[in-house]
Protein backbone atom coordinates (compact mmCIF):
# COMPACT_ATOMS: atom_id res chain seq x y z
CA UNK A 1 0.00 0.00 0.00
CA UNK A 2 1.83 3.44 -0.73
CA UNK A 3 0.32 6.85 0.00
CA UNK A 4 0.18 10.10 -1.60
CA UNK A 5 -0.93 13.54 -0.42
CA UNK A 6 -2.78 16.62 -2.61
CA UNK A 7 -1.73 20.16 -2.74
CA UNK A 8 -4.85 20.88 -1.12
CA UNK A 9 -4.20 18.58 1.99
CA UNK A 10 -5.76 15.57 1.31
CA UNK A 11 -4.58 12.27 1.76
CA UNK A 12 -4.71 9.02 -0.66
CA UNK A 13 -4.03 5.77 0.53
CA UNK A 14 -3.83 3.12 -2.10
CA UNK A 15 -4.54 -0.61 -2.03
CA UNK A 16 -4.67 -2.66 -5.48
CA UNK A 17 -7.32 -0.88 -7.76
CA UNK A 18 -9.26 1.04 -4.53
CA UNK A 19 -8.19 3.51 -1.96
CA UNK A 20 -8.88 5.45 1.07
CA UNK A 21 -9.16 9.41 1.33
CA UNK A 22 -8.99 11.62 3.98
CA UNK A 23 -7.32 15.57 5.06
CA UNK A 24 -4.18 15.60 6.95
CA UNK A 25 -3.19 16.59 10.04
CA UNK A 26 -1.85 19.89 8.64
CA UNK A 27 -5.28 20.49 7.23
CA UNK A 28 -7.68 19.76 10.14
CA UNK A 29 -4.90 21.89 12.34
CA UNK A 30 -5.75 24.82 9.97
CA UNK A 31 -9.29 24.32 10.26
CA UNK A 32 -9.80 24.35 13.70
CA UNK A 33 -12.73 22.20 15.73
CA UNK A 34 -14.51 20.33 12.98
CA UNK A 35 -18.39 20.48 13.67
CA UNK A 36 -19.72 19.46 10.53
CA UNK A 37 -18.22 16.68 8.02
CA UNK A 38 -20.52 15.86 4.60
CA UNK A 39 -18.87 12.45 2.79
CA UNK A 40 -20.28 11.38 -0.38
CA UNK A 41 -22.97 8.64 -1.12
CA UNK A 42 -21.74 5.47 -2.05
CA UNK A 43 -22.31 4.98 -5.73
CA UNK A 44 -21.41 8.67 -6.51
CA UNK A 45 -19.05 9.36 -9.42
CA UNK A 46 -15.65 11.65 -8.34
CA UNK A 47 -13.81 13.53 -10.67
CA UNK A 48 -10.32 14.66 -9.91
CA UNK A 49 -9.25 17.98 -8.24
CA UNK A 50 -13.55 18.38 -8.15
CA UNK A 51 -15.42 18.38 -4.56
CA UNK A 52 -15.90 15.40 -2.59
CA UNK A 53 -16.67 16.01 1.19
CA UNK A 54 -17.11 19.09 2.75
CA UNK A 55 -15.89 20.07 6.11
CA UNK A 56 -17.17 22.55 8.55
CA UNK A 57 -15.41 24.33 11.59
CA UNK A 58 -17.33 26.66 13.56
CA UNK A 59 -16.15 29.84 11.29
CA UNK A 60 -16.23 28.23 8.03
CA UNK A 61 -17.39 25.89 5.43
CA UNK A 62 -14.35 24.17 3.21
CA UNK A 63 -14.28 21.97 -0.05
CA UNK A 64 -12.52 18.65 0.33
CA UNK A 65 -11.68 17.96 -3.31
CA UNK A 66 -10.66 14.18 -4.57
CA UNK A 67 -7.05 13.62 -5.20
CA UNK A 68 -8.29 10.86 -8.15
CA UNK A 69 -11.21 9.79 -9.99
CA UNK A 70 -13.22 6.76 -8.80
CA UNK A 71 -16.37 5.81 -7.57
CA UNK A 72 -17.42 5.89 -4.12
CA UNK A 73 -17.63 2.66 -2.52
CA UNK A 74 -17.64 3.24 1.08
CA UNK A 75 -18.08 6.09 3.48
CA UNK A 76 -17.20 6.73 6.95
CA UNK A 77 -20.33 6.91 8.48
CA UNK A 78 -18.70 7.68 11.66
CA UNK A 79 -17.78 11.25 10.88
CA UNK A 80 -21.55 12.26 10.79
CA UNK A 81 -21.92 11.67 14.20
CA UNK A 82 -18.89 12.60 15.33
CA UNK A 83 -16.58 15.45 12.90
CA UNK A 84 -14.18 15.66 15.83
CA UNK A 85 -12.75 12.63 14.27
CA UNK A 86 -11.03 14.35 12.01
CA UNK A 87 -9.37 16.52 14.25
CA UNK A 88 -7.69 14.18 16.82
CA UNK A 89 -7.00 11.23 13.93
CA UNK A 90 -7.01 12.74 10.58
CA UNK A 91 -4.50 10.79 8.74
CA UNK A 92 -6.69 7.78 9.94
CA UNK A 93 -10.27 6.84 11.92
CA UNK A 94 -10.96 10.01 10.89
CA UNK A 95 -10.58 8.78 6.34
CA UNK A 96 -13.34 10.54 4.25
CA UNK A 97 -14.56 7.90 1.90
CA UNK A 98 -13.10 4.62 -0.06
CA UNK A 99 -13.61 4.96 -4.15
CA UNK A 100 -11.98 2.05 -7.09
CA UNK A 101 -9.77 4.36 -8.92
CA UNK A 102 -10.90 4.71 -12.63
CA UNK A 103 -7.38 5.62 -13.51
CA UNK A 104 -4.12 5.23 -12.00
CA UNK A 105 -2.02 7.47 -13.92
CA UNK A 106 -3.52 9.69 -12.38
CA UNK A 107 -1.69 8.88 -9.07
CA UNK A 108 1.38 10.25 -11.06
CA UNK A 109 0.95 13.94 -10.02
CA UNK A 110 0.90 13.47 -6.57
CA UNK A 111 3.22 13.57 -3.93
CA UNK A 112 4.69 11.26 -1.80
CA UNK A 113 4.78 11.63 2.29
CA UNK A 114 8.40 13.42 2.18
CA UNK A 115 7.81 15.50 -0.80
CA UNK A 116 4.21 16.91 0.90
CA UNK A 117 6.14 17.19 4.29
CA UNK A 118 8.74 19.81 2.51
CA UNK A 119 5.39 21.31 0.78
CA UNK A 120 3.83 22.03 4.01
CA UNK A 121 7.26 22.98 5.64
CA UNK A 122 7.61 25.23 2.85
CA UNK A 123 4.09 27.29 3.30
CA UNK A 124 4.60 28.47 7.01
CA UNK B 1 -4.70 36.09 13.23
CA UNK B 2 -6.89 37.53 10.63
CA UNK B 3 -7.05 41.80 9.98
CA UNK B 4 -10.17 42.77 11.83
CA UNK B 5 -11.34 46.63 11.41
CA UNK B 6 -7.80 47.29 10.76
CA UNK B 7 -6.22 45.40 13.82
CA UNK B 8 -4.28 42.15 13.28
CA UNK B 9 -6.72 39.93 16.31
CA UNK B 10 -6.58 36.36 16.97
CA UNK B 11 -9.91 34.18 15.69
CA UNK B 12 -9.08 32.08 18.83
CA UNK B 13 -5.79 31.49 21.30
CA UNK B 14 -4.43 27.81 21.88
CA UNK B 15 -7.29 26.10 23.03
CA UNK B 16 -9.54 26.48 19.46
CA UNK B 17 -12.91 28.08 19.28
CA UNK B 18 -15.24 25.64 21.04
CA UNK B 19 -13.00 25.30 24.01
CA UNK B 20 -12.77 29.03 24.37
CA UNK B 21 -16.48 29.21 23.89
CA UNK B 22 -17.17 26.87 26.40
CA UNK B 23 -14.53 28.25 29.13
CA UNK B 24 -16.23 31.58 28.52
CA UNK B 25 -19.93 30.07 29.79
CA UNK B 26 -18.32 28.48 32.23
CA UNK B 27 -15.60 30.36 33.87
CA UNK B 28 -14.46 33.78 32.94
CA UNK B 29 -13.17 34.48 29.09
CA UNK B 30 -10.64 37.51 28.67
CA UNK B 31 -11.07 39.48 25.15
CA UNK B 32 -9.07 42.16 23.97
CA UNK B 33 -11.79 44.64 22.08
CA UNK B 34 -9.41 47.39 21.92
CA UNK B 35 -10.49 48.14 18.15
CA UNK B 36 -13.84 49.24 19.13
CA UNK B 37 -14.05 52.96 19.41
CA UNK B 38 -13.96 54.69 22.64
CA UNK B 39 -15.65 58.24 22.99
CA UNK B 40 -16.42 60.98 25.29
CA UNK B 41 -19.10 63.37 24.67
CA UNK B 42 -18.78 66.68 26.83
CA UNK B 43 -20.36 69.67 27.03
CA UNK B 44 -23.01 71.54 28.52
CA UNK B 45 -25.78 70.28 26.09
CA UNK B 46 -23.95 67.45 25.29
CA UNK B 47 -27.38 65.82 26.28
CA UNK B 48 -29.57 67.37 23.64
CA UNK B 49 -26.47 67.06 21.16
CA UNK B 50 -26.76 63.07 21.46
CA UNK B 51 -30.37 62.60 21.62
CA UNK B 52 -30.62 64.58 18.25
CA UNK B 53 -28.54 61.22 16.93
CA UNK B 54 -30.21 58.38 19.02
CA UNK B 55 -33.22 57.13 20.45
CA UNK B 56 -32.40 57.00 23.50
CA UNK B 57 -33.81 59.13 26.59
CA UNK B 58 -30.70 60.26 28.41
CA UNK B 59 -32.61 62.28 30.94
CA UNK B 60 -33.88 59.30 32.43
CA UNK B 61 -30.18 57.70 32.58
CA UNK B 62 -28.88 57.95 36.09
CA UNK B 63 -25.39 58.62 36.29
CA UNK B 64 -22.83 55.81 36.61
CA UNK B 65 -25.42 54.18 33.98
CA UNK B 66 -25.56 52.90 30.66
CA UNK B 67 -27.77 52.09 27.86
CA UNK B 68 -27.69 50.37 24.48
CA UNK B 69 -28.81 52.53 21.43
CA UNK B 70 -28.31 53.06 17.99
CA UNK B 71 -26.67 55.62 15.87
CA UNK B 72 -29.00 56.44 12.93
CA UNK B 73 -29.36 58.28 9.82
CA UNK B 74 -31.87 60.54 8.51
CA UNK B 75 -34.26 57.40 7.22
CA UNK B 76 -33.74 55.87 10.78
CA UNK B 77 -31.32 53.04 8.89
CA UNK B 78 -28.87 51.53 11.48
CA UNK B 79 -25.31 53.72 11.09
CA UNK B 80 -24.10 51.34 14.47
CA UNK B 81 -25.09 50.23 17.57
CA UNK B 82 -23.51 51.55 20.35
CA UNK B 83 -23.41 52.08 24.42
CA UNK B 84 -23.71 54.98 26.33
CA UNK B 85 -22.94 55.77 29.70
CA UNK B 86 -23.76 58.74 32.16
CA UNK B 87 -20.22 59.76 33.21
CA UNK B 88 -20.72 63.56 33.60
CA UNK B 89 -18.70 64.69 36.34
CA UNK B 90 -17.45 67.95 37.94
CA UNK B 91 -16.78 69.61 34.72
CA UNK B 92 -20.21 69.30 33.58
CA UNK B 93 -22.34 66.70 31.34
CA UNK B 94 -20.35 63.84 29.90
CA UNK B 95 -20.91 60.82 28.43
CA UNK B 96 -18.88 57.74 27.25
CA UNK B 97 -20.26 56.19 24.25
CA UNK B 98 -18.32 52.50 22.80
CA UNK B 99 -19.31 52.16 19.05
CA UNK B 100 -17.84 48.90 16.63
CA UNK B 101 -14.34 49.17 15.85
CA UNK B 102 -15.59 48.89 11.78
CA UNK B 103 -17.00 51.41 12.02
CA UNK B 104 -15.71 54.33 14.63
CA UNK B 105 -14.13 56.53 12.00
CA UNK B 106 -17.20 56.74 10.41
CA UNK B 107 -19.33 57.28 13.57
CA UNK B 108 -16.97 59.84 14.73
CA UNK B 109 -17.21 61.78 11.36
CA UNK B 110 -20.99 61.68 11.74
CA UNK B 111 -21.19 62.98 15.27
CA UNK B 112 -18.24 65.48 14.45
CA UNK B 113 -20.51 67.20 12.14
CA UNK B 114 -23.81 67.50 13.94
CA UNK B 115 -22.30 68.60 17.29
CA UNK B 116 -23.50 72.41 18.47
CA UNK B 117 -21.16 74.88 19.88
CA UNK B 118 -19.45 74.02 23.44
CA UNK B 119 -20.25 69.98 22.75
CA UNK B 120 -16.81 68.30 22.08
CA UNK B 121 -16.02 64.46 21.32
CA UNK B 122 -13.07 63.16 22.51
CA UNK B 123 -11.64 59.77 20.80
CA UNK B 124 -9.55 58.08 23.76
CA UNK B 125 -7.68 56.37 20.92
CA UNK B 126 -5.03 55.45 23.39
CA UNK B 127 -7.20 53.21 25.60
CA UNK B 128 -7.36 49.92 25.62
CA UNK B 129 -10.94 47.76 26.29
CA UNK B 130 -10.73 44.39 27.85
CA UNK B 131 -13.65 42.12 28.73
CA UNK B 132 -13.82 39.84 30.90
CA UNK B 133 -17.20 37.47 31.01
CA UNK B 134 -18.31 34.67 32.09
CA UNK B 135 -20.40 33.43 35.20
CA UNK B 136 -16.41 33.55 37.61
CA UNK B 137 -15.71 36.92 36.39
CA UNK B 138 -17.05 38.37 39.37
CA UNK B 139 -15.55 36.86 41.96
CA UNK B 140 -11.87 37.65 39.61
CA UNK B 141 -12.89 41.25 39.50
CA UNK B 142 -13.45 41.12 43.09
CA UNK B 143 -10.20 40.28 44.02
CA UNK B 144 -8.26 43.06 41.93
CA UNK B 145 -10.89 45.59 42.70
CA UNK B 146 -12.31 44.63 46.23
CA UNK B 147 -16.17 45.69 46.52
CA UNK B 148 -16.64 45.88 42.32
CA UNK B 149 -18.86 43.14 42.17
CA UNK B 150 -21.22 44.34 45.02
CA UNK B 151 -21.37 47.55 43.80
CA UNK B 152 -22.20 47.36 40.26
CA UNK B 153 -25.31 45.89 38.37
CA UNK B 154 -26.01 44.68 34.73
CA UNK B 155 -25.51 48.32 32.84
CA UNK B 156 -24.08 50.17 35.40
CA UNK B 157 -20.34 51.69 35.57
CA UNK B 158 -17.77 52.95 37.81
CA UNK B 159 -14.27 53.87 37.76
CA UNK B 160 -11.55 52.37 39.67
CA UNK B 161 -7.48 53.52 40.75
CA UNK B 162 -5.37 51.17 38.88
CA UNK B 163 -1.87 52.01 40.24
CA UNK B 164 -1.34 55.61 38.42
CA UNK B 165 -3.95 55.21 35.91
CA UNK B 166 -7.46 55.17 36.21
CA UNK B 167 -9.76 52.09 34.65
CA UNK B 168 -13.42 53.25 33.92
CA UNK B 169 -15.75 49.33 34.60
CA UNK B 170 -18.88 48.40 33.03
CA UNK B 171 -20.75 45.16 33.80
CA UNK B 172 -22.07 44.44 30.58
CA UNK B 173 -20.55 42.87 27.50
CA UNK B 174 -21.23 40.73 23.86
CA UNK B 175 -21.45 36.99 25.54
CA UNK B 176 -24.76 36.58 27.04
CA UNK B 177 -23.16 36.17 30.17
CA UNK B 178 -22.21 38.18 33.32
CA UNK B 179 -19.15 40.13 33.00
CA UNK B 180 -17.36 43.62 33.03
CA UNK B 181 -15.81 45.66 30.32
CA UNK B 182 -12.25 47.35 31.57
CA UNK B 183 -11.02 51.02 29.67
CA UNK B 184 -7.94 51.19 30.49
CA UNK B 185 -4.83 53.49 28.80
CA UNK B 186 -3.36 51.13 26.79
CA UNK B 187 0.73 51.59 28.63
CA UNK B 188 -1.17 49.86 31.68
CA UNK B 189 -3.32 47.16 29.60
CA UNK B 190 -0.76 44.51 29.63
CA UNK B 191 -0.18 44.76 33.33
CA UNK B 192 -3.90 44.22 33.84
CA UNK B 193 -4.29 42.03 31.28
CA UNK B 194 -1.14 39.45 32.92
CA UNK B 195 -2.77 40.26 36.15
CA UNK B 196 -6.29 39.16 35.24
CA UNK B 197 -4.83 36.00 33.50
CA UNK B 198 -3.57 34.86 35.97
CA UNK B 199 -6.44 34.40 37.96
CA UNK B 200 -7.43 30.27 37.69
CA UNK B 201 -10.67 31.12 36.58
CA UNK B 202 -9.26 33.68 33.33
CA UNK B 203 -8.39 32.18 30.04
CA UNK B 204 -8.03 34.28 26.75
CA UNK B 205 -10.39 34.36 24.07
CA UNK B 206 -10.40 35.07 20.53
CA UNK B 207 -12.74 36.88 17.83
CA UNK B 208 -14.06 33.08 17.07
CA UNK B 209 -15.58 32.72 20.09
CA UNK B 210 -16.52 36.41 20.80
CA UNK B 211 -19.42 35.40 17.24
CA UNK B 212 -19.92 32.38 18.60
CA UNK B 213 -21.10 33.69 21.98
CA UNK B 214 -22.56 37.02 20.68
CA UNK B 215 -24.37 34.86 18.35
CA UNK B 216 -26.22 32.42 21.10
CA UNK B 217 -26.93 35.07 22.74
CA UNK B 218 -29.03 37.29 20.19
CA UNK B 219 -26.98 39.58 20.17
CA UNK B 220 -26.57 41.39 16.51
CA UNK B 221 -23.35 41.90 14.59
CA UNK B 222 -23.34 45.50 12.94
CA UNK B 223 -22.22 44.99 9.51
CA UNK B 224 -23.87 41.68 9.35
CA UNK B 225 -27.36 41.84 11.12
CA UNK B 226 -27.65 45.55 10.83
CA UNK B 227 -26.62 48.61 8.42
CA UNK B 228 -27.79 51.35 7.37
CA UNK B 229 -30.60 49.37 5.47
CA UNK B 230 -32.13 48.12 8.59
CA UNK B 231 -34.05 49.88 11.05
CA UNK B 232 -34.46 49.54 15.17
CA UNK B 233 -38.00 47.96 14.65
CA UNK B 234 -37.40 45.61 11.68
CA UNK B 235 -34.27 44.38 13.64
CA UNK B 236 -36.05 44.01 16.80
CA UNK B 237 -34.36 46.55 18.66
CA UNK B 238 -37.59 48.67 19.36
CA UNK B 239 -36.41 48.39 23.35
CA UNK B 240 -34.08 51.15 22.38
CA UNK B 241 -36.60 53.29 21.25
CA UNK B 242 -37.19 55.03 24.39
CA UNK B 243 -40.81 55.03 25.48
CA UNK B 244 -40.56 59.28 25.82
CA UNK B 245 -38.58 59.73 22.90
CA UNK B 246 -41.48 57.47 21.00
CA UNK B 247 -44.01 60.17 21.56
CA UNK B 248 -41.92 63.31 21.56
CA UNK B 249 -39.72 61.88 17.75
CA UNK B 250 -36.76 63.99 17.58
CA UNK B 251 -34.40 62.04 16.65
CA UNK B 252 -33.10 60.94 13.11
CA UNK B 253 -35.89 58.68 11.36
CA UNK B 254 -38.11 59.32 13.90
CA UNK B 255 -41.51 59.81 11.35
CA UNK B 256 -40.53 56.50 9.48
CA UNK B 257 -39.82 54.77 12.70
CA UNK B 258 -42.98 55.79 14.56
CA UNK B 259 -44.79 54.23 11.23
CA UNK B 260 -42.77 50.92 11.59
CA UNK B 261 -43.74 51.09 15.44
CA UNK B 262 -47.54 51.45 14.80
CA UNK B 263 -47.68 49.48 11.32
CA UNK B 264 -45.20 46.41 12.23
CA UNK B 265 -42.18 46.18 9.89
CA UNK B 266 -42.61 44.08 6.39
CA UNK B 267 -39.87 41.99 7.59
CA UNK B 268 -38.04 40.76 11.04
CA UNK B 269 -35.10 39.76 12.24
CA UNK B 270 -35.37 36.40 13.99
CA UNK B 271 -33.75 33.27 15.30
CA UNK B 272 -33.49 30.12 13.37
CA UNK B 273 -33.12 26.66 14.87
CA UNK B 274 -31.73 24.00 12.52
CA UNK B 275 -31.86 20.53 13.24
CA UNK B 276 -28.12 19.28 11.82
CA UNK B 277 -24.70 21.06 12.40
CA UNK B 278 -24.23 22.33 9.11
CA UNK B 279 -24.26 25.88 9.28
CA UNK B 280 -26.71 28.68 7.17
CA UNK B 281 -23.80 31.14 7.02
CA UNK B 282 -24.81 34.82 6.09
CA UNK B 283 -26.19 35.08 2.85
CA UNK B 284 -28.02 31.95 2.72
CA UNK B 285 -31.57 32.37 0.97
CA UNK B 286 -34.59 30.91 3.69
CA UNK B 287 -37.66 29.52 2.04
CA UNK B 288 -41.15 29.18 3.22
CA UNK B 289 -42.30 26.36 0.70
CA UNK B 290 -41.51 27.89 -2.51
CA UNK B 291 -41.40 31.21 -1.79
CA UNK B 292 -38.13 33.20 -1.12
CA UNK B 293 -38.55 34.67 2.44
CA UNK B 294 -35.70 36.00 3.61
CA UNK B 295 -32.28 35.54 4.33
CA UNK B 296 -29.66 34.64 6.53
CA UNK B 297 -27.07 37.49 8.25
CA UNK B 298 -25.21 35.48 10.63
CA UNK B 299 -24.96 31.82 11.56
CA UNK B 300 -23.24 29.19 12.47
CA UNK B 301 -22.75 26.20 14.92
CA UNK B 302 -24.16 26.72 18.66
CA UNK B 303 -21.51 24.85 20.93
CA UNK B 304 -23.65 24.96 24.04
CA UNK B 305 -27.06 23.46 21.51
CA UNK B 306 -25.04 21.66 19.80
CA UNK B 307 -26.63 22.32 16.59
CA UNK B 308 -26.45 25.07 13.71
CA UNK B 309 -28.04 28.43 14.85
CA UNK B 310 -28.80 31.41 12.58
CA UNK B 311 -30.25 35.14 12.68
CA UNK B 312 -32.23 35.70 9.46
CA UNK B 313 -34.58 38.93 8.24
CA UNK B 314 -37.53 36.91 6.94
CA UNK B 315 -40.71 38.32 5.67
CA UNK B 316 -43.66 39.39 8.80
CA UNK B 317 -45.89 36.48 7.59
CA UNK B 318 -43.59 33.81 7.90
CA UNK B 319 -41.41 35.22 11.64
CA UNK B 320 -43.49 33.59 13.83
CA UNK B 321 -42.70 31.67 15.95
CA UNK B 322 -42.70 27.80 15.64
CA UNK B 323 -42.99 28.36 11.79
CA UNK B 324 -40.87 25.97 9.85
CA UNK B 325 -39.02 27.19 6.76
CA UNK B 326 -36.41 26.15 5.26
CA UNK B 327 -32.79 27.33 4.60
CA UNK B 328 -30.93 27.04 1.57
CA UNK B 329 -27.12 25.36 2.31
CA UNK B 330 -24.78 24.42 -0.73
CA UNK B 331 -28.06 23.90 -2.90
CA UNK B 332 -29.79 22.07 -0.60
CA UNK B 333 -33.11 22.80 2.24
CA UNK B 334 -32.39 22.32 5.58
CA UNK B 335 -35.45 22.89 7.90
CA UNK B 336 -34.74 26.03 10.11
CA UNK B 337 -37.61 26.68 13.03
CA UNK B 338 -38.49 30.31 13.78
CA UNK B 339 -37.57 30.31 17.73
CA UNK B 340 -37.34 33.08 20.20
CA UNK B 341 -34.32 35.00 20.93
CA UNK B 342 -31.80 34.37 22.77
CA UNK B 343 -30.85 30.72 21.72
CA UNK B 344 -28.65 30.40 25.12
CA UNK B 345 -30.57 32.05 28.34
CA UNK B 346 -28.70 35.33 29.07
CA UNK B 347 -27.12 35.27 32.58
CA UNK B 348 -26.66 39.06 33.40
CA UNK B 349 -26.23 40.34 37.03
CA UNK B 350 -29.12 42.76 37.96
CA UNK B 351 -28.67 44.37 41.11
CA UNK B 352 -31.22 42.75 43.68
CA UNK B 353 -30.58 39.15 42.10
CA UNK B 354 -29.16 37.07 44.97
Amino acid sequence: MARFFTAEHEWIEVDGDSATVGITDYAQAQLGDLVFVEVPAVGTALAKGKEAAVVESVKAASDVYSPVSGTVTEANGALEDDPALVNSAAEGEGWFYRLTIADEGELDGLMDEGAYKDFVAGLD
Amino acid sequence: MVGFAGYWMPIQYSGGIIAEHEWTRSHAGLFDVSHMGQLIVSGEVALEALQALLPADLSSLPLGRMRYSLLLDENGGILDDLIVSNITGDEGPAFYVVVNGATKQADIAHIEARLPAGVRLDHLAGHALLALQGPESAAVLERLFPGIAGELGFMQGTSRAFGAATVGIGRSGYTGEDGFELSIPAEHAKRLVNLLCAEAEVQPVGLGARDSLRLEAGLPLYGHDLDTNTDPVSAGLAFAISKARRADGGFPGAGRIAGLLADGPQRRRVGLLLEGSAAAREGSLVFAGTHEAGKVTSGGFSPTLGCSIAMAYVDAEHGAEGTVLEAEVRGRRLPARVVKMPFVPHKYHRKGDA
